[in-house]
């Protein structure tokens, strides 16, 4: 049985069903935390955090912050968007520098696609993805593996849909990998413009209109329509995709089941998600949220050494990671 | 005057007169001066045994890039020769996306001096077809070839107007020249950073898609057929590009096309992992279009081999994928990458490797070289077929280490470069 991960958690590409599961069973005792009137444990104190992000985040930011401070961590934010020097070059002595200065994790988020890769080769600290480019956002996709867990009570045999823009999502790709690894069936519904090339190589089923997307699902997890994408001629205009592709209400009542509802946000409400829906009751978005603290705990501590079995002990205030 | 040298007990290949026997070739005043067996050495001369050996002209190179003006500190004329008689090539054609760019007869008379001070591997400039290689007005063809220019091309970018490709090829034909077209069309590949497929997909990269290639292909080929004129495309990487070349040299069009041993030997799988080193324009490709591409080498469609030599400095390729430029180091390579992939890979024999990257380049771009016929430049080279060597890119000689290969064991390598009789490269030195 798996009881440790690598190095970084750069992906979930390259993780085996067993480690994924590891990270959601360490997060189940972390839950709790986060419900205390004081929500700390010491398991990872006297250890340094650096987050790095070079894009802006607001919540990814900030769980990953909940999630340090609540594991006693002692946590530096550098924000390093509108730099004048080049995104690389910036990454290289960045990465050096952080080095020099004895750090014990970098939870980096970057515009370019491997650049967590390219700091994870170049350091010895433990190296967190909070997304990079348009590759992978490993602690998003588990949280979303989480909430579908606690919603449905498993994960495997489930379809679960994946909506919107899928060629420049991370979120995307994460889930792919996360959701075939745990044995659900994965669909994708968009405009043709904005699914990768080979997409179905991956064992994902795709749609092209929403109506046999939610005929055939039991969860829908919509993606973010970037503003973007329109003013690139992806799609023609916001308003058509969301006559075309918008869950709404309407749709989701022809559906034979209720149908679970995610989103990674922020939403565009009105986009791509009617706000009906968003507030609806099969929607989870905010346990997504919720969830998104206890799983980054559990990356955190894994990767820091902790013992799962401890995970329960940890949070009590004893154990640690020793 | 050198003393005349005697490479004795080789075997002789030249494509050019489909030579391919044991014989000994005499090297006397800068010329071949016979070719047979049992040669007797004149007084004074030097006698070299190269049994075991292959004894060739010397390869030809018509695509590289030597940064010099501009980018001294990853490659000069000299040093890019020097790389290239190490890589077992007499002559070299240098693309002309210099900084200023090679567009005017100064600066290819520039180049050709630089060439000549360094004495090494012979440096053609090539002119770039439009002023700046802004893809706008014409550059002065008719003096660029005056002052030495051997072909006109805007790599590094294509030419993006097909006015202005047509009335290139129409004004080169005055002058003989080749025109050189890096087949992308710009809005196509615009972002992309390596091939659209599922490996693209999955690393979340942008991709480019055989298509931006085969546009300006199709194009291309249809502009040579209306003018004329002759298209040379340079690094072919897809199979569709391969049928519309086989198709347009049917109708007779004045086409030519290269294609690079990367091309010939590496996937777009080489970029996983993120490396910067499988970065380059046009993008590592399929399985199927390098088996294509090797198919096309050998039946001719694709007339030739070059490197596409892109050196690179350290710092540029240590970066995000994004970041990197494009492009790989191919002079100290090319031959070993080749005749491992191709040769000991059952696709080519050794005189059609020899063909395809020296009498065939040379003819393509109406250069000396390309043969030991007697009278001939002695531009030789003598390479061992045998040699197994592994790539240790702080041995180059090229000023920059960027290339995919690091650590491949490869085998095949030039152990004595001749220019013009001189020895320019010894392995054994």
């Amino acid at each position: 049985m798996t009881t440790s991960l690598g190095k970084d958690l750069t992906g979930l590409e390259h993780l085996t069903p067993d480690e994924i599961r590891l990270i959601l069973d360490t997060a189940e005792p972390f839950k709790e935390v986060s419900e205390r009137p004081i929500k700390k444990v010491p398991a990872l104190r006297g250890k340094t955090i650096v987050n790095l992000f070079f894009e802006a985040s607001t919540r990814t930011r900030i769980s990953f912050e909940f999630a340090e401070k609540r594991l006693s961590a002692d946590t530096v934010n550098v924000a390093a968007t509108g730099s004048s020097v080049s995104k690389g070059e910036t990454l290289v002595d960045t990465a050096k520098n952080l080095e020099a200065m004895r750090i014990d994790m970098v939870v980096i988020r970057h515009p370019s696609s491997g650049a967590a890769d390219f700091l994870g080769q170049r350091i010895r600290s433990n190296v967190i993805n909070a997304g990079d480019g348009k590759h992978e956002h490993p602690t998003q996709a588990l949280l979303d593996l989480l909430t579908i867990r606690d919603k449905h009570g498993k994960i495997e045999g489930l379809n679960v849909c994946l909506v919107g823009d899928i060629q420049h999502s991370r979120v995307a790709r994460s889930n792919i990998w996360g959701l075939t690894k745990l044995g659900a069936h994965v669909g994708v519904c968009g405009p043709h413009t904005l699914m990768p090339r080979g997409i179905e190589e991956l064992g994902v089923t795709m749609f092209s209109r929403i109506e046999e997307a939610i005929e055939w699902a039991d969860v829908l997890n919509v993606l973010r329509l970037q503003l973007e994408r329109m003013e690139k001629g992806f799609i023609p205009s916001l308003r058509e995709y969301y006559r075309v592709w918008g869950v709404t209400p309407e749709r989701l009542e022809r559906s034979p089941r209720p149908i679970t509802i995610m989103h990674p946000g922020p939403m565009n409400r009105g986009v791509e998600i009617d706000s009906r829906v968003a507030d609806g009751p099969h929607s989870v978005i905010l346990d997504q949220v919720t969830n998104g603290v206890a799983v980054r705990m559990a990356v955190l501590y894994l990767l820091a050494g902790g013992r799962p079995e401890l995970a329960d002990a940890a949070k009590r205030g004893g154990g640690g990671t020793e | 005057m050198t003393r005349p040298l005697l490479l004795r007990g080789g075997r002789v290949i030249d494509p050019s007169r489909g030579l391919d026997q044991p014989a000994d070739l005499l090297v006397q005043d800068g010329k071949v001066a016979a070719v047979g067996a049992g040669l007797s050495a004149p007084d004074g001369a030097e006698v070299r045994d190269v049994a075991g050996k292959i004894v060739a002209p010397g390869l030809v190179d018509v695509h590289v890039h030597l940064r010099e003006p501009g980018n001294e500190d990853e490659e000069t004329v000299a040093s890019g020769a020097r790389a290239a008689v190490a890589g077992g090539f007499t002559a070299v054609c240098a693309m002309p996306n210099t900084d200023p760019v090679t567009d005017n007869q100064a600066a290819v008379g520039f180049i050709v001096r630089q060439s000549v001070r360094a004495g090494l591997a012979r440096v053609y400039p090539i002119g770039a077809v439009s002023v700046g290689q802004r893809g706008e007005k014409l550059a002065e063809f008719g003096e660029m070839a005056g002052a030495g220019a051997v072909a006109v091309s805007d790599d590094g970018r294509p030419v993006a107007s097909s006015h202005l490709m047509r009335t290139a090829l129409e004004y080169a034909r005055t002058f003989g020249l080749p025109v050189a077209d890096h087949c992308e069309e710009p809005t196509l590949a615009a972002g992309g950073v390596m091939h659209e497929g599922l490996v693209s997909s999955r690393l979340g990269l942008k991709g480019i898609p055989a298509a931006a290639e085969e546009i300006m292909v199709a194009r291309d080929c249809l502009l040579a057929g209306l003018t004329g004129g002759h298209v040379h495309l340079c690094h072919m990487s897809t199979r569709g590009s391969v049928e519309l070349i086989r198709r347009a040299k049917e109708r007779g069009a004045n086409v030519t096309a290269e294609v690079t041993p990367h091309h010939l030997s590496l996937t777009d799988h080489a970029c996983e992992g993120y490396d910067t080193h499988a970065k380059m324009n046009p993008p590592l490709r399929e399985a199927a279009d390098v088996a294509a591409l090797r198919a096309a080498l050998k039946e001719g469609v694709i007339d030739c081999i070059a490197s596409d030599h892109a050196p690179h400095s350290y710092d540029e390729k240590e970066a995000a994928f994004d970041d990197a430029p494009f492009g790989i180091v191919g002079l100290e390579t090319a031959f070993a990458v080749a005749y491992t992939e191709l040769v000991v890979g059952g696709v080519l024999t050794l005189p059609e490797l020899v063909a395809r990257m020296s009498t065939e380049p040379a003819r393509l771009f109406h250069l000396p070289g390309g043969t030991v016929a007697v009278g001939a430049p002695a531009d030789v080279v003598v390479l061992d077929p045998g040699a197994q060597w592994t790539v240790e890119p702080t041995a180059f000689h090229s000023k920059c280490r960027n290339t995919p290969f690091t650590g491949r064991v490869l085998s095949g390598r030039a152990v004595l470069t001749l220019v013009a009789g001189k020895t320019v490269h010894d392995a054994a030195q």
